[in-house]
């Protein structure tokens, strides 16, 4: 392996993405994870082909079912470019879904009250920075850890997950509890005031703002000096100091954005799907999008393309739950066989070039 | 009547910190000797919902709660051997692997508790317990600590045991290596994967147990998603402990206490939402972070593969 390839692992350094290399990093594990899960399928004594079909029918093929699709889209986007920030800067910041559900909820508590004193145009723009400070807040104990005391972020960020998925729900219950329910739920943002949706569909704009995120979030990475520094203290934290970066104001600042676009994630999805959070909701689609980020190799443009791909399987797999009784869990499992098919694809890949050079 | 409530209060808040703080010991202390070598296990969540499983059915379909824990083990061992197979063998990436396997663990045991047991939650038969002569006599201490089922006692025996390997015998000081200079104890002639291969495989039979524990004897029920991030509290009792077995039981006993508080309160009369409550051992784990953070000290080599001849 050359030297270059060490330091700065990004699509502009490595050797043009061969079509061999294609099929064989990203192809294989997608095929074979896909037909481990269809051996899981039989066993459940489910047709592994009439499952893959219906959840193709329900989340692609249909208007209806693409719609959802490209709706649920929106959030796993935004937590993809949340995603994509921390871990070109070699942050693990696993906490996402505490960030994303403090986000959603802080929203749901003031989307509508809000929603009575200021125009549409005002009170959105509102909420999701409202959601982007929250995230960024609840990211900051981390940083602060990791920049001054060393503290691993992998147990922080994850104590703070959890922290954050009851916090949420003692702020539904206990304090922006709608008054006018039985079941305990923040206040609902009426339809008209929520996310408008794409012309002639039922798609949310919200898809337009997750887009934009990961695009941004790409081209800061990849093409400014900001991006750079970022990249060097995640591939050498030491090089970094001795480059004369501040490694701690960095890291904080990684963090604290990486914390605001999980918090917009949320707003994303209270805004433009649910209009108000209920008790105990918590849809962890932070966990599901982590191997997406990793397969996508923390590109962009190529997370996109995981992301639609999953949406279809999250969607057509919710309605298969329903229909052909295969409980949504399995998703979990297709997801983690593809995580495990996709570091050994790696491994192989790393190998074969090896001997090459 | 204050009296006899404090006295409920406590006895309740002691048994319940034994019982959560069990799982945690075993996890902490399997995931200390994975540490000590070098490898930070992520997938120990997975381990304890596998072993949780595998070890909640063995005693359902049998009847020996001991089968169970020996189901339990294996089952944690054979997430394990996964684990050890992708990271320590083929030096995969230890984190996304990690994730991989909780990822998959939870989904499969709650997939197979659907398809054995739909909706349907059976209950274990309540354990009986080995009082321990005279000590079990102690006012809520005895009830608390000395009257329990006796694999409570052979975990807490664990820690004088894993002390002895640290610090006595030449397994430990292979483990130490492994993790803090593995080329050291390669050019000594022992194999880094085999000695990382073993802390991994004992780590999942740890954690399995820790997890058949809490199903069986803690909660006498499997529900999917059980371990609810046990696991995770393992690793950093693990990661504070430094290597210390004796203070991830104290570690493990204080979590298990704050675990502890929601029934504790209740049968103390006083009255706050779980959900309250589910925050204070995550909130304990965060203060303790910022507190002692500086000096959660890993091992140099955590989280390295190993590869023969490469700086």
């Amino acid at each position: 392996m050359s030297a270059t390839d060490q330091t700065l692992d990004t699509p502009r350094s490595r050797p043009p993405f061969g079509l061999t290399r294609l099929v064989l990093t990203t192809l294989a594990p997608i095929v074979a994870a896909l037909l481990l899960s269809a051996l899981v399928l039989a066993l459940l004594s489910v047709d592994p082909v009439a499952y893959y079909a219906y959840v193709l029918r329900r989340g692609l093929t249909s208007w209806l079912g693409l719609q959802a699709t490209l709706t649920r889209m929106a959030p796993l986007l935004c937590l993809a470019a949340s995603l994509i920030m921390a871990f070109r800067a070699g942050l693990w910041n696993l906490g996402i879904d505490g960030q994303f559900l403090l986000g959603a909820v802080l929203v749901g508590a003031t989307a509508q009250p809000l929603s009575t004193v200021l125009p549409q145009a005002a009170m959105l723009p509102l909420c999701i920075l409202v959601a982007a400070a929250a995230g960024a807040l609840w990211a900051l104990v981390p940083a602060l850890l990791k920049a001054y005391e060393g503290v691993n972020e992998i147990i922080t960020t994850l104590m703070m997950t959890f922290l954050g998925i009851s916090l949420a729900n003692v702020l539904v219950k206990l304090l922006f509890l709608d008054p006018a329910t039985t079941v305990p739920q923040t206040r609902t943002l009426p339809v008209a005031d929520r996310l408008p949706t794409l012309p002639e569909s039922t798609i949310s704009s919200g898809l337009l703002i997750g887009v934009v995120a990961v695009l941004a979030v790409h081209f800061v990475m990849t093409r400014t000096a900001f991006g750079m520094r970022l990249r060097i203290v995640g591939t050498n934290p030491r090089a970094a100091v001795h480059a004369g970066l501040s490694v701690p104001a960095l890291t904080i600042a990684v963090f604290c954005l990486s914390g605001a676009l999980a918090g917009i994630a949320g707003a994303v999805e209270v805004l433009g799907v649910q209009g108000n959070v209920r008790a105990d909701w918590n849809p962890a689609y932070g966990l599901a999008v982590i191997p997406l980020v990793f397969l996508a190799r923390f590109n962009g443009v190529a997370a996109i393309v995981f992301v639609f791909a999953f949406s279809i399987l999250s969607i057509g797999g919710e309605s298969a739950a329903r229909r052909l009784g295969v409980p949504h869990f399995f998703t979990l499992v297709v997801v983690s066989i593809l995580l495990i098919a996709l570091a050994l694809a790696e491994y192989v890949d790393h190998r074969r070039r090896q001997r090459t050079t | 009547m204050e009296q006899l409530l404090t006295v409920a209060f406590l006895t309740s808040l002691l048994a319940g910190a034994v019982t959560a703080g069990v799982p945690l010991l075993l996890a902490g202390l399997g995931e200390q000797v994975s540490e000590k070598a070098g490898v930070l296990n992520i997938g120990i969540e997975g381990m304890m919902l596998v072993g949780a499983y595998t070890g909640f059915v063995a005693a359902w379909s049998t009847g020996s709660f001991w089968l169970g824990f020996a189901a339990g083990a294996a089952g944690g061992m054979a997430v394990a051997l996964l684990m050890a197979l992708l990271c320590v063998r083929l030096g995969l990436n230890q984190i996304v692997v990690g994730i991989a396997l909780t990822l998959g663990a939870e989904g499969i045991t709650a997939l197979l508790h659907h398809v054995q047991f739909s909706r349907t939650y059976p209950r274990l038969p309540g354990v009986e317990t080995l009082p321990i002569p005279f000590l079990s006599e102690i006012p809520v201490l005895g009830r608390a600590l000395f009257d329990r089922h006796p694999f409570v006692y052979l975990a807490v025996l664990m820690v004088p045991l894993l002390v002895f390997v640290f610090r006595r015998t030449g397994l430990g000081l292979h483990l130490q290596a492994a993790g803090d200079k593995p080329a050291a104890l390669d050019a000594a002639g022992v194999s880094v994967v085999t000695t990382r291969t073993a802390a991994v495989l004992f780590t999942g039979a740890m954690a399995g147990m820790g997890g058949t524990y809490m199903a069986n004897i803690g909660a006498g029920l499997f529900i999917p998603f059980m371990t609810g991030g046990a696991g995770f509290i393992g690793i950093v009792l693990a990661m504070l402990a430094r290597g210390r077995p004796g203070w991830v039981l104290f570690g493990a006993l204080l979590f298990g206490a704050s675990m502890a508080l929601t029934t504790a309160l209740q049968v103390g009369g006083v009255n706050i939402p779980t959900d309250v409550i589910q925050m204070v051992p995550f909130a304990a784990v965060m203060a303790v972070l910022v507190i002692f953070g500086r000096r959660a000290k890993l091992p140099a080599a955590l989280g390295l593969p190993y590869v023969r001849g490469e700086r």
